[in-house]
């Protein structure tokens, strides 16, 4: 399934001396399944990163990933940037992200797979930037101890900017010896190029970011993976490896096809292993990460600020002059729209996120939250409304792209019938919601959302039959 | 501003199956003109008929299950039907036999079973098998064809329209007269006469490889499945298996001994071999879905194919290996499953 040529070595659960070593392999791994097109980066990639203006208000949600905080604030509050405003029971906290006075703590409509309402701090921002005071440099992590490392990265509110946010300190303690980390650069979906101009322009920090989380982790060794269509930036990350000297930090290229940015099948792609069913990277030895979040986690040690900004793509045919920027967290997604040139063409759908997976938003008065990786201004033409749906014809173009290797048409026929044993048998669970089965699909069957319905139902309640 | 609200994933592939159905149409056409050229205007009415009969079929079908018609009739399935079975049938068909089939096809084995994707047997084919079982005398004379060596009285537009609807011939023209067997049949009935092939394919009805004629015919069906293959509308498997499965074997026979087996060659160029490996073994509903299960299921209508046409009493098998191989679907789908990530 992968290409080889590499040292691919030992079980899992065994420790560094049996490690896979990644060196700079030009070869690119090409992955079985998935979908190769148009990607649409160029468009937002001809331009360096640039910095949004501080919003006049923060609207900062209180929700990231399975976890709910608990506000620190009340209304009236003054803030400074940095200043911890919530804390959730993990211990990750959330930031003012600008200096000013917080104006209300309440529900606000928050982007989500449907629109929804959620717990926000909304800070009206005043006078000049001021940082808080326990916004620390630390000169040397690696002195610092494990679990230290993780306490200061939870407290820095640091969790997985790639779309999950899932709270990075608990993957970077996660009680196994791990082998290697895989430094997650293959931004897969199309459109979103936020990780690529990372990338591009910030090399050094991403390989700061991963030693401190190896150094966390107790690995060796880890591998920066990027995809074969971003030349620049595997020059820029094979420069800035040389010029770190040898770190245990290797770098491979995968093929641009989507989804190989999926952790699971990022895994499998550069260590041929695959995680086993209802387990994760770890069980193998393998921790994964997004290369913007250890870039936060290299400013975090650098400068000691804390999760209060993140590179946005603002891209699609709907704006006038797309691009990257580096927004502060709740900044209105209607400022990130102005800054790329306005709407032109009147967009019929805004995304965040890509066109695979991202969500379709009911309007754009919303705002940047640590999950908006790109904001997708798509006109019509770009992304059609979708066609009625026709009965499968089992052209098994579905079964070809699966990464997950299920067989997609049988699935929505057991899903029709409401036949549960079948839909266990043939492995909903192993789906990874990626859409490739619906973008190919002639017969245009929602074929993924379906799947996440049925999921959903799923873990709603436990004792359905299965 | 407002924006509409879907469901993931917001990008689609523009392929649809009206498109794919456009496509194999496109790829049928050069092999129509070939056959038209060799031997006669009547796979045209046949064509008209089949595909007249098939979609008042299918919009009939569907008005009684009760289905709006407009879109399931705008996929284009039952003129690709339609189309099939037209090839299959002789230049010289009676109206109503060809429109038995059709209907029979469209009606029973399609929509009787569920309608598109729902068909466990090959529409097409399962109407041409129900036409050779019910009417075997009126599917076995076909025209010879148009190469200069052969005499032979060619039948006008007008003329084999006339018979298409009437049943009847010019004055002093005899249906024997203008028909001759097929080059399968003929090899068939003569090596069961103890003739060898040296002796057989003397005959002009044969050309370099296979029939004359037929030889072109295939290979301009080919060329159509070449572009399927490039369009991505079909798969190697199918046809490579199904090749494979039916000249391996007539290649042993073949070196064993030549004077008694038609090459390999001459399988590969006579009666459906390659229409069934491109564009009728491949037909997405009726045939497995997994790489590894289109392997196994391509091998299958090969080695039968060749089986009965080595063993069985019809000169060809195309049809009924397809038909028989349709039936092992589940089976075969059931055995090739791929293992899930993970598991
Ligand atoms: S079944 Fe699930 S994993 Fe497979 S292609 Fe569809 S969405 Fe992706
Ligand atoms: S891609 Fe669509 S039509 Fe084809 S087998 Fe899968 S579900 Fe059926």
């Amino acid at each position: 399934m992968t290409a080889t040529g590499h040292v691919m070595s030992s079980s899992p659960g065994t420790t560094d001396s049996t490690a896979p070593r990644w060196r700079y392999d030009p070869q690119p791994r090409r992955p079985d399944w998935g979908i190769h097109g148009t990607t649409f980066k160029n468009i937002s990639k001809q331009t360096p990163i640039r910095i949004a203006p501080l919003p006049a208000q923060a609207t900062l949600c209180l929700q990231q990933g399975p976890f709910t905080a608990t506000p620190l604030v009340v209304p009236g509050e003054r803030v400074l940037t940095g200043q911890p405003i919530a804390v959730d029971t993990g211990g990750t906290r959330i930031h003012a992200s600008v200096t000013g006075r917080v104006s209300a703590v309440g529900l606000r409509p928050v982007p989500g797979p449907q629109p929804t309402r959620a717990p926000c701090v909304v800070i009206q921002r005043e006078g000049d930037e001021e940082w808080h005071e326990s916004c620390e440099p630390v000169a040397d992590p690696s002195r610092l101890a494990p679990a230290e490392v993780c306490r200061r990265i939870a407290a820095a509110g640091i969790v997985g900017l790639g779309g999950a946010l899932y709270p990075t300190a608990r993957k970077l303690a996660p009680g196994v010896p791990i082998r290697a980390l895989l430094v997650n650069g293959v931004e897969c979906e199309p459109w979103i190029t936020c990780d690529e101009v990372l990338l591009r322009e910030r090399a050094a920090s991403v390989i700061a970011g991963a030693r401190i989380a190896m150094h966390a982790l107790g690995a060796a060794h880890a591998v920066i993976a990027v995809e074969g269509d971003m030349p620049e930036a595997r020059v820029a990350v094979h420069d800035a490896l040389q010029a770190a000297g040898d770190s245990g930090i290797g770098l491979a290229v995968v093929t641009a096809k989507y989804p190989a940015g999926g952790e699971r099948q990022l895994v499998q792609l550069l260590t041929g292993e695959e995680v086993p069913a209802g387990g994760l990277p770890r069980d193998l030895g393998y921790v994964v990460q997004n290369a913007g979040t250890l870039a936060a986690i290299a400013t975090l040690f650098r400068s000691g600020e804390p999760l209060v900004a993140r590179i946005v793509t603002v891209t699609g045919n709907g704006v006038a002059a797309p691009g990257n920027f580096e927004a502060r967290i709740g900044t209105p997604l209607r400022q990130l729209v102005d800054l790329a040139g306005g709407y032109r063409y009147p967009p019929t759908r805004l995304l965040m996120g890509g066109p695979m997976m991202g969500w379709a938003l009911p309007d754009d008065d919303l705002a940047v939250t640590k999950a908006t990786n790109c904001l997708v201004a798509a006109t019509a033409a770009e992304l059609a409304p979708p066609r009625p749906e026709m009965p499968c014809i089992r052209c098994g173009e579905c079964v070809q792209t699966c990464p997950a290797r299920l067989l997609p048409h049988e699935l929505h026929a057991a899903l029709r019938r409401g036949d549960y044993a079948t839909l266990a048998a043939l492995a909903l669970d192993a789906c990874i919601e990626c859409g490739c089965c619906d973008y190919v699909c002639p017969s245009a069957i929602p074929l993924t959302a379906r799947f996440v319905a049925a999921r959903r139902q799923d873990a709603a309640e436990p004792d359905a039959p299965s | 501003m407002k924006f509409g609200v879907v469901q993931a994933p917001h990008w689609r592939n523009a392929g649809d199956v009206a498109g794919m159905m456009r496509e194999v149409l496109y790829a049928l056409a050069p092999a129509a003109v070939a056959y038209t050229y060799f031997f006669g205007p009547g796979l045209l009415l046949n064509i008209v008929v089949a595909a007249t009969v098939a979609i008042a079929t299918e919009a009939l079908a569907l008005r009684l299950r009760g289905r709006t018609s407009r879109l399931a009739l705008s996929d284009g399935s039952a003129l690709v039907c339609a189309v099939l079975l037209a090839f299959c049938l002789p230049p010289l068909t009676p109206w109503w036999v060809t429109a038995c089939g059709s209907a029979f096809a469209i009606g029973v084995a399609k929509h009787l079973y569920g309608g598109l994707g729902f068909n466990v047997f090959n529409p097409a084919m399962a109407g041409y098998v129900l036409l050779l079982a019910a009417f075997p005398g009126y599917l076995a004379g076909w025209l010879p064809p148009n190469v200069g060596d052969l005499d032979y009285r060619a039948l006008s537009l007008a003329e084999s329209a006339t018979y298409t609807v009437t049943g009847s011939l010019p004055p002093g023209v005899e249906l024997d007269a203008v028909t001759r067997a097929t080059p399968l049949t003929v090899v068939k009935a003569e090596l069961g006469q103890m003739r060898t092939m040296g002796e057989i394919v003397v005959d002009p009805v044969f050309g370099d490889f296979g029939g004359a004629g037929w030889e072109w015919i295939g290979n301009f069906i080919t060329l159509g499945g070449l572009w399927l293959l490039y369009r991505g509308i079909i798969r190697w498997q199918v046809p490579a298996a199904m090749l494979a499965g039916l000249m391996l074997p007539a290649l042993l026979l073949y070196l064993t001994d030549a004077e008694t087996h038609p090459s390999p060659l001459f399988h590969l160029y006579s009666g459906g071999t390659l229409l069934g490996a491109f564009f009728i073994a491949t037909d997405p509903v009726s045939s497995a879905v997994t790489d590894r299960g289109r392997l196994v299921c391509g091998a299958g209508c090969g080695l039968l194919t060749f089986a009965i046409r080595h063993w069985g009493i019809y000169p060809d098998g195309v049809a009924v290996a397809v038909l028989l191989m349709n039936l092992a679907v589940p089976t075969i789908d059931r055995y090739t499953r791929p293992r899930p990530y993970g598991y």
